[in-house]
């Protein structure tokens, strides 16, 4: 059994005098333990959404949460609030975009992680703080010691997301949700933090969720790579399948969209057209048919199912790219 | 040399780019502070008034409540004791030395306002929290009681509340002024806690399962008091004027015996023609302290104002 296993993830955000808008439509996906689980598409697709949903971070008024979330056979979505919070940073943590914001301002380092150590393994404070100076080493943060004392706004971007990271993982999680977590930070930064979470994630043995944008992430650290688009999943692959031969015109765009060193000067990028906003509902149409380059008139006339290609492999699309032959691509 | 200079700037640049960085928001604060005239100059006020409260016992020339130019006085022809040797202002229409009571009047002014901001914060503080932690039906009922409180004019609000109180003393005083305070300080630390629910940091610390009762007091409470420290310095001067208000219109200590400035400007009233100086004084000391709490309080919205850094 999988350690998580969400299926038929919808959620739908109502508003007063407004149609209600579906942000995540039946998204299914497994994390086996250890595994690393892309989430990947452009701004607006749902995939921060899900990882809220997962979490049950999600306002309670306003958002509808249907499905059904198996964290190690329990439901998530069914569970109370209160056992929920116990499951929260003991068992499954979540490290978010922006280090900055994302801690207390007001509070030092230390004690944002003693928190945590305090909270769900009732450790006393005083040994909360050895542990919590033993996690800062861990995730390569020099002089732990002093940085305990030390408040958000004196550490560097990296040092930030560092120590996020570390509470995240104190109470040594089985999943981790990682929403972004290099987006805000400098190129040369991200190599580190990325490397830092594969190493932590094979040695604890935690099953990663990496939710990005960035297709150079999931080629990095990601062992199965969910597409998104309009909050359906519409490809899934092994990631060296969906580097090598992408379907989805969508997973398509999105590789061909990224700038190569290898190409001639002078070549233009090849962005995909047009914006989220052009999206169709999912009802009667596939929502990419306004961007797509393959779209055909059935495009627009009936929602396309999804198809199960084997090994694991699953497309939704009328009018899928047909594999190159043979095509060398490093992934 | 050119040398030198350019590599003196380099450092200077460093020093100050280094500076930044790691410096915290009340540091970064208190530092533009010291620079800034206007918070000297309000600081220097309070801190004159203060001293002046605590050793007036031991400066002021007589009693303030020994009548002991009373032979002087003169009802009928309204006449009271001119300024002379060892009363450099008078008596007043007691017969009591004036300076002497305008010292010790500092004490009752100073409590008054301490203690009204005091218990006002702390009501404002509770039913803010209240309403920002809570959301929902708590958050509407107890903003709608604070709406009801803040449409009735603050000053008038303030006499009604004290004119409940048959027998009015120093505590109905407080009372009234402070009460008054309470729905500023709710509304304000309402919208500073709404502005936090929503924030990164305490959705980072829900994902970790933090119990509510941390997140509202240790993630929510603490960023959101900034606005409310620069308010009660505000509210400080609103209740001295208040009580002085309220004194003056007979709703405050009848006990004249303990000098307050709002009491002493309302008897100075029917000797106002012939004497302003027994207004001018008291009068004077209001607005004074009153300003001086203003200024520290504008100057420091505008030092914790992370909009006006540079």
């Amino acid at each position: 059994m999988a350690l998580l296993e969400v299926r038929d993830l919808t959620v739908e955000f109502h508003r007063k005098g407004e149609e209600p808008f579906t942000a995540v439509d039946r998204v299914s996906f497994d994390v086996e333990p250890g595994q690393t689980v892309g989430l990947v598409g452009e701004s607006g697709c749902g995939k921060s959404v899900t990882s809220l949903a997962i979490m049950g971070l999600l306002p309670k008024r306003g958002a509808k949460v249907s499905g059904t979330v198996n964290f190690e056979g329990t439901d998530l979505l069914t569970l109370s609030d209160k056992q929920l919070r116990d499951k929260r940073g003991r068992d499954l943590g979540m490290v978010f975009q922006d280090p900055l914001s994302s801690l207390n301002p007001v509070i030092p380092i230390g004690l944002q992680v003693t928190e945590v150590l305090e909270r769900h393994q009732g450790l006393s404070r005083k040994k909360a703080m050895v542990e919590a100076a033993d996690l800062l080493d861990k995730v390569g943060i020099p002089d732990p010691t002093r940085r305990l004392s030390e408040y958000p706004h004196q550490l560097s971007g990296g040092m930030r997301q560092r120590a996020l990271i570390a509470i995240a993982l104190a109470c040594k999680p089985r999943l981790l949700i990682a929403d972004e977590p290099t987006t805000a930070l400098d190129v040369t930064i991200q190599a580190q933090i990325l490397a830092l979470l594969k190493g932590l994630v094979q040695d604890l043995g935690t099953a990663l969720v990496m939710i990005t944008h960035d297709l150079g992430v999931v080629a990095g650290l990601c062992d199965e790579v969910n597409v998104l688009y309009g909050g359906r999943v519409v490809e899934k692959a092994q990631r060296h399948e969906l580097f090598a031969e992408p379907r989805h015109p969508y997973t398509h765009g999105l590789l061909a969209s990224i700038p190569r060193l290898d190409a001639p000067r002078g070549e233009r990028l090849n962005p995909i057209r047009g914006s989220v906003a052009d999206n169709i509902p999912w009802d009667h149409a596939c929502a990419f048919a306004p961007r797509c380059p393959n779209a055909l008139d059935l495009c627009r006339e009936q929602t396309p199912v999804q198809e199960d290609l084997g090994g694991g492999r699953l497309l939704r699309c009328h009018n899928p790219v047909q594999p190159e032959v043979p095509q060398e691509v490093s992934a | 040399m050119a040398i030198g200079t350019k590599k003196e700037r380099i450092d200077s640049l460093a020093e100050s780019t280094a500076d930044d960085s790691g410096v915290s928001l009340a540091a970064s604060a208190w530092k533009r502070l010291r620079r800034s005239p206007v918070f000297l100059f309000g600081s220097f006020i309070i801190i004159a008034f203060i001293i002046i409260a605590i050793i007036a016992p031991w400066i002021a020339p007589h009693d303030p409540s020994a009548r002991d130019l009373a032979d002087q006085v003169i009802k009928a022809r309204n006449q009271i004791p001119e300024p002379q040797p060892g009363h450099p202002l008078g008596g007043d229409l007691q017969g009591r030395d004036f300076l002497s009571r305008l010292l010790v009047g500092a004490q009752q002014t100073l409590l008054v306002g301490v203690f009204a901001t005091l218990i006002g914060l702390v009501g404002g503080l509770a039913l803010g929290t209240l309403a920002g932690a809570f959301g929902g039906w708590v958050d509407s009922l107890v903003m709608r009681i604070v709406d009801v409180m803040l449409s009735i004019p603050q000053l008038l609000l303030a006499f009604g509340i004290g004119a409940l109180f048959a027998k009015p003393n120093l505590f109905t005083v407080i009372l009234a002024v402070s009460i008054v305070q309470i729905p500023v300080f709710a509304r304000l630390l309402r919208g500073s806690m709404l502005a936090q629910r929503g924030s990164d940091h305490v959705l980072a610390a829900t994902s970790l399962g933090v119990k509510p009762g941390a997140i509202v007091f240790r993630h929510m409470l603490p960023n959101s008091l900034g606005p409310v420290i620069v308010q009660s310095t505000l509210v400080l001067a609103t209740s001295i004027i208040d009580a002085a208000a309220l004194s003056f219109l007979g709703l405050g200590n009848p006990d004249d015996r303990i000098p307050e400035w709002g009491q002493m400007l309302g008897g100075a009233q029917t000797v106002i023609d012939t004497h302003p100086q027994l207004a001018f004084w008291p009068a004077g000391c209001i607005i004074a302290i009153a300003l001086g709490f203003t200024l520290v309080g504008e100057s420091l919205r505008d030092a914790l104002d992370p909009k006006n850094r540079r």
